[in-house]
């Protein structure tokens, strides 16, 4: 069984946010336009997180990539009442849109804010609408229910079916995340944090390699390499 | 027994249900206007979305979740205080039980419906019962205030039995007028005489139906006392469970359901007032009520101001940074004015008020129930509110200011749960007719043993 992993190198990450777009052209999350965006309600399943230490002149900033943590112990998972959100065989945590009762527990639960929630029907303006992803696996979500990064896991699927097509079984290496396949900097890695032979798996053993709020006992799948 | 001369309690407390005064059908209808503009929020809120709200990320949760929290909260004035008050056998409970009850009733409704209102997908609520998960405390939620509402609807209507039997007496006599007694011509119709007739399930105050009941009662009495302090620890948990700052704390549980009784008798002390003057109960609702429970109200002040202290000096003393974000948000952050005026209302009103037998008057014990009333639903808000801006992950704090749909929807709320009360009140009497005759009797008796035992 993959245990899919993600690692990000912050030396390499210029904060682009090419991860963003390409998610959101990916996953056809919509636009929040700037009144929903000023207040709080953009949904970005990939966002560059800024943390900003100081006062001017002395200011330090981190700027942080952010997908969903994918935690091996996801405290989203436990509170959810109905098991809309939910671990699926290979550990990622998926959400099932038609279940979600939209109660946002499992907002509040999530330490990482990488739960969305659908405040308003989606919408679109008519030039991205006619980019929308067709694929039905990321059709868009209804108002009212949760959302967040899947690491992309219809990508999954179709790299399983183009492996099969192509008579050869499915490695890790066919499939990609967008975030990690348009990263500019190269800065991501996508991969079985179980297999040494891996950079994944390398990387993340990694003196530089944390994760993001450790100490809660979440076991992230996502590791940050430090900056610096 | 049908047949007797209507006593004073009784002809007091069937008058409302003969007459209703153009005043009464005024009070209804302001809040029935007010309700109406919560409704038309709710369709709205239920046509767009929950974006017509304040909410946001990080701040999922708002007011409704504070009122949910809230009317759970005063459900506790019911039952709970009227079950320790019979299990202790106070006296001094028999008129006020009824009310207190059926605060507890209207509460859960309103509770339960805070919920649904909260919910984004309130259509998929049943998926509750489908697709239910134990693993989440939201589960325990429903189980626990589905047990709560069946045992107190229970524990409302069994001691009403007898009166409802009273009730189908006094209706059949004269199809709806009053007894031949007081002879008052009356709008009363006849459907009430057999809802009447159905909910007194063939009581005829035999000595066998009698011992059933009071049995029944005890049962319940002692039995509601659990399931209501698992209700508001499990409604804490539903924050207590999550990882939040200065939500996950063990003192949570204990501390909301301190607040849920202390909240409660407030809401038992406004109602209990209002039903007072408006049916005129000034004989039965009087001294002795107000000032015993005046005390009762001053101990879970106390408890509440305990458990606040050690709830903020431990976590206050600490360094851990969450909380510290948390902490100073409350203290001296923008929710400072909410968080002083908490205190002020949960604490410094009610000590200034009822520490002086002076104070625990109608006119005083009102004053201080409605500023516990406010600081209470101030409480609830604070605990929510503070934490979900400040966030584990801090990338700067969040802003919540609820909208008019928000406000309109609480409003209409708490105008429906007022209106429910006193419409119950139109078609049940207020006071426990015979539990406050069976008390006259005990008094009797002791009054003649104490003359014997002092003759003696």
């Amino acid at each position: 069984m993959t245990r899919w992993g993600m690692v990000i190198d912050l030396d390499k990450c210029f904060a682009c946010q090419s991860c963003t777009a390409a998610c959101r052209m990916e996953n056809n999350t919509p636009p929040a336009g700037p009144d929903q965006a000023s207040r709080d309600r953009a949904i970005l399943w990939n966002e560059v997180l800024p943390f900003v230490e100081g006062e001017y002149p002395r200011v330090k900033v981190l700027l942080v990539p952010r997908p969903c943590q994918q935690c091996d112990n996801p405290p989203c998972t436990h509170v959810c009442p109905v098991r809309a959100t939910y671990k699926n065989a290979e550990g990622l945590v998926m959400v099932d849109y038609a279940r979600c009762i939209g109660c946002r527990m499992c907002t509040v639960a999530c330490p990482y804010q990488v739960r969305y929630f659908n405040w308003y029907a989606p919408e679109w303006p008519a030039a991205l609408k006619a980019h929308l992803n067709p694929d039905p696996e990321v059709a868009p979500r209804p108002r009212g229910v949760v959302e967040k990064c899947t690491f992309c896991i219809h990508r999954r699927r179709h790299a399983e079916e183009k492996a099969a097509a192509e008579g050869r079984p499915f490695s890790a290496t066919d499939y990609a995340p967008a975030c990690v396949q348009t990263c500019t900097g190269r800065a991501r890695y996508f991969g079985d944090l179980d297999d040494p032979n891996r950079l994944v798996y390398q990387l993340s053993h990694s003196p530089r390699a944390f994760r993001l709020l450790e100490e809660m006992g979440t076991e992230p799948k996502v590791y940050y390499l430090k900056q610096g | 027994m049908a047949k007797d001369r209507e006593t004073d309690l009784e002809r007091t407390m069937l008058n409302p249900l003969r007459q209703t005064t153009m005043q009464f059908w005024l009070v209804i209808a302001a809040l029935a206007a007010i309700c109406a503009l919560g409704v038309i929020a709710l369709v709205r809120q239920w046509a767009l979305g929950l974006g017509v709200t304040g909410m946001n990320r990080p701040v999922y949760w708002g007011i409704y979740i504070t009122n949910f929290v809230f009317f759970i909260g005063i459900s506790h004035a019911g039952t709970l205080i009227s079950a320790i008050l019979r299990v202790t056998q106070a006296e001094w409970r028999r008129p006020i039980t009824r009310i207190a009850e059926a605060i507890t009733f209207f509460a859960l409704l309103l509770g339960a419906m805070s919920i649904i209102i909260d919910l984004g997908r309130p259509e998929r609520v049943l998926y509750l019962l489908i697709w239910g998960r134990y693993q989440s405390a939201l589960l325990w939620d429903v189980t626990s205030i589905s047990v709560y509402l069946l045992s107190s609807t229970l524990y409302l209507y069994l001691p009403m039995v007898p009166d409802l039997a009273r009730l189908r007496d006094r209706w059949a006599g004269g199809r709806g007028q009053g007894s031949e007694v007081s002879g008052q011509p009356s709008a009363v119709s006849d459907w009430r005489y057999h809802l009447y007739r159905v909910l007194s399930l063939g009581w005829h105050g035999s000595h066998e139906q009698h011992r059933r009941l009071e049995r029944a009662i005890g049962i319940m009495a002692i039995l509601i006392i659990p399931i209501a302090v698992s209700v508001h620890t499990v409604v804490s948990w539903i924050f207590g469970m999550t990882m939040q700052p200065m939500w996950r704390s063990t003192i949570l549980g204990p501390y909301f359901v301190v607040g849920a009784i202390f909240s409660g008798i407030a809401m038992l002390f406004i109602f209990m007032t209002i039903v007072r003057k408006a049916w005129r109960l000034e004989p039965w609702i009087g001294a002795k009520q107000y000032n015993y429970l005046g005390i009762l109200l001053l101990v879970m002040s106390a408890f509440w101001g305990y458990f606040t202290l050690a709830e903020y000096l431990t976590t206050g003393y600490g360094t851990v940074t969450h909380e510290q974000h948390v902490i100073q948000a409350k203290l001296t952050g923008e929710y400072a004015p909410w968080f002083y005026a908490m205190l002020a209302c949960n604490l410094i009103i009610p000590f200034a008020i009822l520490l002086r037998r002076q104070g625990r008057t109608p006119a005083g014990t009102l004053i201080a129930a409605v500023a516990i009333a406010v600081g209470m639903w101030i409480e609830r808000f604070t605990i929510i509110a503070p934490t979900l801006t400040r966030p584990s992950l801090g990338f700067g704090y969040a802003v919540y200011t609820p909208t008019i749909t928000e406000i309109a929807i609480t409003a209409a709320s708490l105008s429906l749960f007022a209106m429910l009360f006193l419409l119950f009140f139109k078609l049940f009497p207020a006071i426990s007719i015979w539990e406050v005759e069976e008390g006259e009797h005990v008094e009797a008796v002791r009054q003649k043993a104490r003359e014997l035992m002092g003759v003696a």
